[in-house]
């Protein structure tokens, strides 16, 4: 008996590999047109995953840890996520769409409507990447605080502190707005000329150190009721933040020990409702085989003048290697992976079309989709309103 | 049709699509009403207007829910999507159609909002547009970080200065930046493409924009805005006023005074259209229609809606009294007032007493009285007159066309679509098909030049003072009901 496994696959420009954009079909002019987007998409779906994620940030790409690197070979500029992920979903009926949307700088209102927005036109198959800004450039893009210059060499460990904290605020206004419309709020009750019963909306009355929201939401409860959060965790303080306000944490172990260690230090943090789930984050190369993963990406590395790296394993090798991999490292409880394609369309299709079938021929896949929300997917429950627990109890 | 303006070139209609809004000129009592929130409510009226060749799909906003005597409103349809994320899914759903939305300055930063508005003129082929409102309301303010503790003044230099950065950012790419070229292995043309420096009295805004330029350059602006600074700021900036219908005599009078304005700015007269928000009731006949019409405001101010309008011109409570009963003889309160997210009643005891003569002169109880006074629909007749009557609005230079709001979700554009847009279609005065693809083809307005070489200049931030507003709340007496909600 083997657990399925839960699949997503990451998609941000061409592909993970800086030089994908100049690989044979990648036509880089298309990645600033939605048919690029919906045609990605529905390749994810057709492979019967469970969401896709989409990149995003409030400032260009750079090699440079902090601030513009001037290179005119690489792909930059990108959609605002959320948006390109509402633009895609009434193209598909069944995989989860989870855009990335920055809890930095950005208002936390918005964001939560926005999302709750995408739960609404996608039928219940929307998420969110919640991510924090922590450059300096970033900041200057809204002149608002001045941040340090980001170093990783020396990270500032009460800035990163800090960044956490707000994105964790930002998270819990979101949820609850997103909880402050009980699901039978509209009652359209013609005798008492009332549309709404008031006393099922609540004011959140959120206050913190970053920001205060009074609420309700202006949008009703969507069909999820609270869309699925989720988070990429590389050390201690986003495992903590990931643990307190996600539902899917996705995290970057370079092997199967390090991907135990990871997963026992974040089951032991404290957490409320149902346990997180931990992805495992890899780049993948794929090939027929061995031989023709290792010449693709020695070939994308040589256009792009350097070798490959990343904060995520990389793995290069065929599809039936990649299952072996990650049913390895499922024995070590990772439930499901979040698989970045270094170059699209080839190394999607690899996966929706072959690593699905290998991993399905070991029972480890499923072989159609059997919810219609991504909550469904996940196998999360629909929660009831925290508000309407409190006055139902 | 035989009319002294037959020797002339007939002016085109443009036309919009409003979502029907939260208050209380949508009728949800009708069992025709369905979700103001399911998106097949929003495609079926976005696909509704593009059937109709309309201009754009327009959406209305507002931050936090009304509040009356201190708690939230309930007697109107309330519940809405964040606007730029419908009108994402829409543009995946339709062709043609313009994805008009209105988004607050206020609570919003421009590197932000500009990167969403971008990404959905993109992400639709060149239909996106925006319709600037400001706040300087705290009630709305405690939504959001910066709160709304802006005075009148600030609000509306915030407003001008947020438009000109954002034109910053969409210009800081140029048509030929991205080059995606796989031969010669370059992106982006140079090393600084996005580039933007903007140090100005509001906004501080340094770096790299990350959104190449836009099908249309800059999505079109709309303004809504009726104050001698609203309509220089319209002059100065704006595509499309979103203004108030009136009498044909009144928008006569505003559109000779907008359009006079323009050449200030060196803009030409049709490069900015004047779209009044409009009600209609259609029948077979005018006779029909004017009992549509009437039955439809009967649904419009319900019992308890009607002594909810009472209260807010009174500024008391007067749950006590009779909606079929007469008007008591109670005097207006003079301070304070007891609704909140809703423009005010400017002079209560002048309001009232004109109210109170009605009542008087015509024996209304205070329901009756609340349909006389409140929200008669713009356009009633039967096809043909509303045809007729939108293309003399035009043709005098009242307007340009009208932002169509419909009172009921989602059919209630249908009827308008099928009956009346064929015979506007027949007037000569309206499309038979898109001419072009883009919100600025259909409005006729040019794609704006890139000036990366005037962008030093234009970035000091010491704008003139130009003042955008808010569409006023639909308040009796004070504005027609034909006005959307909400904006405040």
């Amino acid at each position: 008996m083997t657990t399925p496994l839960h699949l997503a696959v990451a998609l941000d420009g061409a592909g993970w590999h800086p030089a994908a954009w100049r690989e044979e079909g990648a036509r880089p002019r298309d990645l600033f047109s939605a048919r690029h987007w919906a045609a990605l998409v529905a390749e994810a779906e057709r492979g019967l995953l469970d969401f896709v994620t989409i990149e995003d940030a409030l400032g260009p790409q750079s090699t440079a840890p902090d601030g513009p690197d001037g290179r005119t070979d690489r792909v930059r500029g990108r959609f605002d996520a959320v948006l390109l992920a509402a633009r895609v979903a009434p193209l598909t009926s069944r995989i989860g769409i989870v855009p990335t949307a920055t809890t930095t700088h950005t208002e936390p209102f918005h964001v939560a409507i926005g999302i709750a927005t995408l739960d609404h036109v996608s039928g219940g198959r929307a998420g969110w990447r919640a991510q924090v800004s922590g450059r300096r450039a970033e900041a200057a893009h809204f002149g608002r605080r001045d941040f340090p210059v980001l170093d990783p060499e020396h990270l500032d460990d009460r800035h990163v502190g800090d960044l956490f904290e707000e994105a964790a605020d930002a998270v819990e206004v979101a949820r609850r707005l997103w909880d402050s419309w009980e699901d039978d709020a509209e009652i359209r009750d013609v005798a008492t000329g009332r549309f709404i019963d008031r006393d099922r909306l609540h004011y959140i009355d959120f206050s913190g150190r970053w920001f205060t929201v009074k609420g309700p939401s202006i949008t009703p409860r969507s069909p999820q009721g609270q869309p699925v959060v989720t988070a990429l965790a590389h050390a201690r303080v986003p495992y903590e933040f990931a643990a307190r306000s996600a539902d899917v944490v996705y995290v970057t172990p370079h092997d199967r020990e390090e991907a135990r260690r990871i997963v026992e230090e974040v089951r032991a943090i404290p957490r409320d409702g149902a346990p997180l789930k931990i992805f495992a984050d890899l780049v993948v190369i794929l090939g027929a085989d061995a031989a023709e993963a290792a010449e693709r990406g020695a070939r994308l590395d040589e256009v792009a003048g350097a070798e490959l790296t990343s904060d995520a394993a990389i793995f290069t090798g065929s599809a039936g290697e990649l299952a072996d991999l990650l049913l390895d490292w499922q024995r070590a409880g990772i439930q499901g992976y979040r698989l970045r394609p270094a170059a699209v369309p080839y190394d999607l299709e690899r996966i929706t079309r072959e690593v699905t079938a290998v991993l399905r021929g070991r029972g480890a896949f499923r072989a159609a989709y059997e919810a219609g929300t991504l909550r469904g997917l996940l196998g999360l429950p629909r929660p009831v309103s925290r508000y309407e627990e409190a006055t139902t109890s | 049709m035989t009319t002294s303006t037959d020797a002339l070139p007939r002016k085109r209609v443009h036309l919009a699509a409003h979502f029907p809004g939260v208050n209380n000129t949508t009728v949800w009592a009708d069992p025709r009403s369905g979700s103001q929130i399911d998106f097949a409510s929003f495609v079926h009226l976005a696909r509704t207007a593009e059937r109709g060749r309309f201009d754009f799909f327009f959406l209305a906003e507002g931050l936090r829910l009304r509040e009356l005597k201190g708690r939230i409103h309930d007697l109107d349809v309330v519940g809405r999507p964040e606007s730029l994320t419908v009108l994402a899914a829409l543009a995946a759903v339709t062709g043609r159609l313009g994805l008009a939305g209105t988004v607050n300055a206020t609570f919003n930063e421009p590197y932000e909002l500009a990167r969403r508005l971008a990404t959905l003129d993109h992400l639709s082929e060149g239909r996106a547009a925006w319709n600037v409102v400001t706040s300087s309301d705290a009630f709305t303010g405690e939504n959001f970080r910066r709160g709304g503790y802006l005075d009148r003044a600030d609000r509306y230099t915030r407003a001008a200065e947020f438009v000109r950065v954002s034109r910053e950012l969409w210009d800081s790419w140029a048509p030929g930046d991205l080059v995606a070229d796989q031969e010669s292995g370059h992106f982006v043309r140079h090393g600084d493409v996005g580039a933007v420096r903007h140090d100005g009295p509001h906004f501080t805004v340094e770096g790299h924009f990350n959104v190449p330029r836009a099908p249309q350059g800059h999505p079109v602006i709309i303004q809504a805005g009726d104050s001698d600074e609203g309509r220089e700021f319209a002059a100065s900036t704006a595509d499309v006023i979103f203004s108030r219908h009136g009498t044909l005599e009144e928008g006569r009078a505003f559109y000779t005074d907008v359009k006079r304005r323009l050449s200030r700015y060196g803009r030409e007269r049709h490069e900015l259209k004047i779209m009044p928000a409009a009600t209609f009731a259609l029948g077979d006949t005018d006779e029909e229609a004017a009992e549509h019409a009437a039955e439809i405001r009967r649904l419009q101010v319900s019992p308890q809606t009607a002594i909810a309008f009472l209260e807010q011109i009174w500024g008391r409570d007067m749950s006590a009294y009779d909606p079929d009963g007469p008007l008591p003889d109670v005097e207006p309160e003079q301070e304070g007032g007891v609704s909140q997210g809703r423009v005010q009643v400017a002079d209560r005891a002048a309001v009232a007493a004109k109210w109170r003569a009605v009542a008087e002169e015509k024996n209304l109880t205070i329901r009756q009285l609340v349909i006389e006074m409140t929200g008669r629909q713009s356009f009633v007749g039967s096809p043909a007159t509303v045809a007729r009557r939108i293309d003399e609005f035009v043709q005098a230079d009242a307007a340009d066309g009208f932002i169509l709001v419909p009172h009921l979700t989602p059919g209630g554009l249908d009827d308008f679509v099928d009956r009346v847009v064929p015979l506007l279609q027949e007037r000569g005065v309206f499309r038979a098909d898109y001419e072009g693809t883009t919100l600025r083809d259909h409005l006729g307005l040019a794609v704006p030049r890139s000036l990366p070489e005037a962008a030093p200049a234009a970035t000091s931030g010491d704008a003139p003072r130009l003042v955008p507003e808010a569409v006023p709340t639909a308040v009796p007496a004070a504005v027609p009901a034909a006005v959307p909600e909400g904006e405040s």
